[in-house]
């Protein structure tokens, strides 16, 4: 039986309550009459044999690439670029498609006599990965082979001596990135398209750039200006991207683009109920329900939080295609719809959300409130195409905990950007004056470049996620959330869900549509 | 006539630093040697006194430290049993001296260091001749017992007690029509302040951090702006109401304390290292004086940095080696004098009337309670910040006081 598509359901009075996710944890609630809900189609079928789908995609290059083995040769350069633990959400099962596509590159590139090979973990400004999550993004055969040997790296956007200055784009944005990248014969880079706007040109431009490079993109403007930054056509964030993409190419710098797209199958047996349909939940899918959810209740945060980092997604691969960097990820973004997008029919007043306990930013790490804003006013709410599910002057009701806590470790300019930034202002074009304090911190530098901690300028990044959001919205209600942490983000704090659909009349006025983003599993409105 | 006093007797000492550590400050009233008497009126120690009613009397961080018996045996040797405590004190003058000072019924306020003019020394010591009364050396000797301010001093009376007290002409500061009694019940613990300011020696731009937002940290902070040009001044602050004044009395980013080392690191660009940060601010003010607060200023004053410990401590525990390893200078700062400033030489109380007034600092009188209530005003003071209140203070007006307690005029907070 072929999977069924997504839909928009409209509750009514024989619809059982809706599941809302709500950090470590996640809870039924029962919508007005007459909301909507919207619903991802069902997962995907996987490739039954992503071995030889991959070798297909190397043998059998898109555009106007050669197949991989005729762009080897014996004493080439080559560097294979891989997405970091930003990617997949939530981590996924051994074997990662990472190892599974290096792997079948490894292959190809030791028949073709190539041995100089260099891996790297294309950072961007994010923290480094752990040993353990290398180990799991490349399997044990890789890293063994390559981490002994300080051939797998990871890329430091703070090392001068490691990156190259390119040149300007047309536009007068700086391409500097990885100099390792940009001198090898050939660049694999190798992607995990979770969401339309991972891959592309997207993934050398950022992925292996420097903070110089980056900020060009990575500013309020450009994701106000991006409608959004999940639609590349619309979306000046991957404007300037392709720009310097297409710069990067220009340069000399020749890049073999694998892309792959993941199915929707999230979570493990024990936690299958979060991806059905409630009304089709089984007495089983209820039982594991109500004993989770009790369960939850009573456990400590930290303990919860260790019990869902834990969980790794049975995903599987859908698609894998290589080739030119462009063609690929037409194809790419195509099986990525037809994943996640479902035709929704006119904007709604109130759009309302459950925010789970992770986001690309925080795996294996505590959900903090910039987190949580950028996953629900980034991620979620630029979950569109066409127009914003929820119209301009509307309300996004996000449910999540907030709690006013934060890793040292992995976001500790998260703490300062939190403590004395949002204290002054939550406008994401005044916060771009503390930019360039955070962004040359030296401490920031020295824990981003030797420990496992976020870039300093990264926490504005988040905001700036957010900032398209935050010009559209008329109010952002927290629904269960710390309310210091909730106002210091500049949200309004509820208690219950019917408390924050009482408060949201008072911006949209009485008798307001409803929808309801019903993700994890992901899901993306085709909004007509 | 009612007051309180202060009497020798180790066990209630004992007793009420156990109370005070089990209970909180101010709540060891009830074991500690301090009592509600009737007391005479004390004697004219010389032609050069005056006896002065007391009006407002507010109560200190040295006060509660000495009830809760927290403070350090140092002192021992430099007050004198039973004393009446209460050194910030408005008053009036009842009976001038014989020997010029204002007249009967002039308002003033009492600089209340005890030094070689109020002892009779003469010649007076190097520190007294320098006009720095605070470092007197002879607060044991003279003709008074011994006591190094009104209040700890067996001979002069305090404020705490309708009986008043008698101070020297030399101590006593007229207080202007301007003034509330609010405002000059503040001028005390603000001429520490601009002391310690001014002890600072902050040299225009640098950086200032300062920990605690009590009334020390908070007339500091109205201090430093009127009196030197730092650059950045960061304060940390526990309790939201102290935030909000931390800020508008000139603190350019106010955290919570714990945050404050955060803070000065973004700021100061540093490095963090053995606890600590490896640069820092200029300038760092421990207006705590607890061995927590006193730790968390060495690590993050920069090398060669000033440490400026106003709080007042007792016997703690830290570990100097960065101060030893970073040349910090630590640098106390106690009462006041005279002081020089950009317009000469003058009296700190004189500076902190103007900064009184000017900061408007009688609204940090929170609440006023009348002697007989005593153990609640104590209470009171010991969980001021927890309560939303900064100073509170004994209220010696009798026909001016309210129904509840609470004093009229300025106090805005009622007895909570």
């Amino acid at each position: 039986m072929s999977p069924r598509p997504g839909f928009m359901l409209e509750v009514d009075r024989s619809t059982p309550p809706t599941l809302f996710w709500h950090g470590e944890g996640f809870h039924l609630e029962r919508l007005p009459e007459g909301s909507r809900v919207l619903y991802g189609p069902e997962p995907l079928e996987a490739l039954a044999d992503p071995v030889s789908a991959i070798r297909r995609a190397l043998f059998e290059p898109l555009g106007d690439s050669a197949p991989l083995p005729e762009l080897l040769r014996p004493g080439m350069r080559l560097t294979i670029a891989f997405d970091d633990v930003s990617l997949p959400l939530p981590p996924m099962r051994r074997p990662d498609v990472r190892q599974l596509v290096i792997e079948q590159v490894l292959d190809v590139a030791a028949e073709a006599g190539v041995d100089d090979v260099v891996l790297i973990a294309a950072l961007a400004l994010h923290r480094r990965m752990t040993d353990a999550e290398l180990r799991h993004a490349l399997g044990d055969r890789i890293y063994e082979a390559f981490a002994p040997h300080g051939l797998l790296r990871q890329h430091d956007a703070e090392e001068p001596a490691a990156l190259v200055l390119l040149g300007e784009t047309d536009q007068g944005e700086t391409v500097e990135i990885s100099r390792r990248a940009a001198e090898s014969d050939l660049l694999v880079y190798v992607n995990i398209n979770l969401v339309p706007m991972d891959g592309g040109h997207k993934s050398v431009a950022t992925g292996l750039a420097s903070y110089r490079s980056l900020r060009h993109h990575h500013n309020a403007r450009t994701m106000q200006h991006s409608r959004s930054f999940m639609d590349q056509e619309h979306s000046e964030l991957h404007s300037s991207n392709w720009r310097m993409g297409r710069f990067i190419a220009a340069s000399g710098v020749k890049v073999f683009q694998i892309e792959t797209t993941l199915n929707t199958d999230t979570f493990p047996e024990q936690f299958r109920f979060l991806q059905r349909r409630e009304w089709e939940w089984t007495a089983r899918d209820r039982a594991a329900f109500v004993a989770s959810s009790s369960a939850l209740a009573r456990t400590p945060p930290r303990v919860a939080r260790t019990i869902f980092h834990a969980i790794r997604s049975p995903h599987r691969m859908t698609s894998v295609q290589a080739g030119e960097v462009e063609a690929v990820h037409a194809r790419t973004t195509a099986n990525v719809y037809a994943q996640q997008l479902v035709e929704v029919d006119g904007q709604t007043d109130v759009l309302t959300m459950g925010l789970p306990y992770i986001c690309p930013y925080n795996v294996n790490s505590i959900m903090n409130p910039i987190l949580v804003a950028c996953l629900g006013l980034g991620y979620f709410f630029n979950m569109y195409r066409g127009r914003p599910l929820v119209r301009q002057g509307g309300v996004v009701i996000m449910s999540h905990p907030t709690p006013w806590a934060f890793s040292p470790v992995h976001h500790p300019s998260y703490i300062d950007f939190f403590e004395q930034v949002l204290s002054e202002t939550t406008d994401p074009l005044e916060v771009g004056k503390f930019e360039e304090s955070f962004a040359t911190d030296p401490w920031y530098v020295h824990l981003y470049r030797t420990g496992h901690a976020y870039h300093g300028v990264h926490p504005f990044y988040m905001w700036y996620w957010c900032a398209h959001a935050l010009e559209h919205l008329g109010g952002v209600i927290v629904v269960g959330g710390d309310r210091a942490a909730v106002r210091r983000l500049g949200f309004t704090p509820a208690s219950t869900m019917a408390d924050a659909l009482e408060m949201a009349t008072d911006v949209v006025g009485p008798g307001p549509s409803i929808t309801h983003l019903h993700a994890p599993p992901l899901v993306m409105a085709d909004v007509r | 006539m009612r007051g309180l006093v202060f009497e020798r007797n180790l066990p209630r000492f004992a007793a009420a630093r156990v109370a005070a550590s089990l209970a909180g400050s101010g709540r060891g009233i009830g074991v500690s040697p301090l009592r509600l008497t009737d007391l005479d009126a004390p004697e004219l120690p010389g032609p050069g006194w005056a006896r002065v009613r007391p009006l407002l009397a507010g109560i200190c961080g040295s006060d509660l430290s000495t009830i809760d018996g927290r403070s350090s045996r140092y002192f021992e040797d430099i007050v004198s049993f039973p004393f009446v405590p209460g050194h910030e004190v408005v008053g009036v003058v009842e009976e001038p001296a014989a020997q010029g000072g204002p007249d009967a019924g002039t308002r003033i306020v009492v600089e209340p260091v005890l030094g070689c003019v109020a002892r009779g020394i003469d010649p007076p010591c190097a520190a007294c001749a320098a006009g720095h009364t605070g470092g007197c050396e002879r607060v044991a000797f003279g003709h008074l017992a011994p006591g190094l301010q009104i209040g700890f001093c067996a001979d002069t009376g305090g404020g705490w007690s309708a009986a008043g007290l008698v101070a020297h002409v030399s101590q006593l500061h007229p207080v202007p029509d301007a003034l509330s009694d609010e405002d000059a019940v503040m001028v005390e613990p603000t001429a520490c302040a601009v002391h310690a300011a001014l002890a600072a020696g902050v040299v225009p731009g640098e950086t200032v951090a300062v920990l605690g937002a009590g009334t020390l940290g908070l007339t500091f902070l109205a201090a430093l702006r009127h009196l030197t040009r730092p650059g950045t001044v960061l304060a940390g602050a526990k309790h939201p109401h102290q935030r909000r004044l931390a800020a508008e009395l000139g603190a350019d980013v106010v955290v919570e304390p714990d945050q404050l080392t955060r803070a000065v690191r973004l700021r100061s660009r540093s490095l963090e290292a053995s606890g600590g940060l490896t640069g820092g601010a200029d300038v760092v003010v421990d207006c705590v004086g607890s061995a927590e607060s006193l730790t968390e200023c060495l690590g993050m004053v920069r090398p060669r940095g000033r440490l400026v410990l106003v709080g007042m401590p007792g016997t703690l525990r830290v570990d100097l080696a960065p101060l030893w390893h970073r040349e910090v200078q630590l640098v106390g700062a106690y009462a006041y004098g005279t002081e020089r400033t950009e317009n000469g030489t003058r009296r700190t109380f004189d500076i902190a009337m103007e900064v009184v007034g000017r900061y408007e600092l009688g609204g940090l009188v929170s609440a006023a309670y009348p002697v007989e209530r005593f153990e609640e005003a104590l209470a009171h003071a010991g969980a001021a910040g927890r309560r939303g209140s900064v100073k509170v203070v004994f209220d010696l007006r009798p026909k001016r006081r309210s129904r509840n307690g609470a004093a009229p005029g300025r106090v805005e907070e009622a007895i909570r």
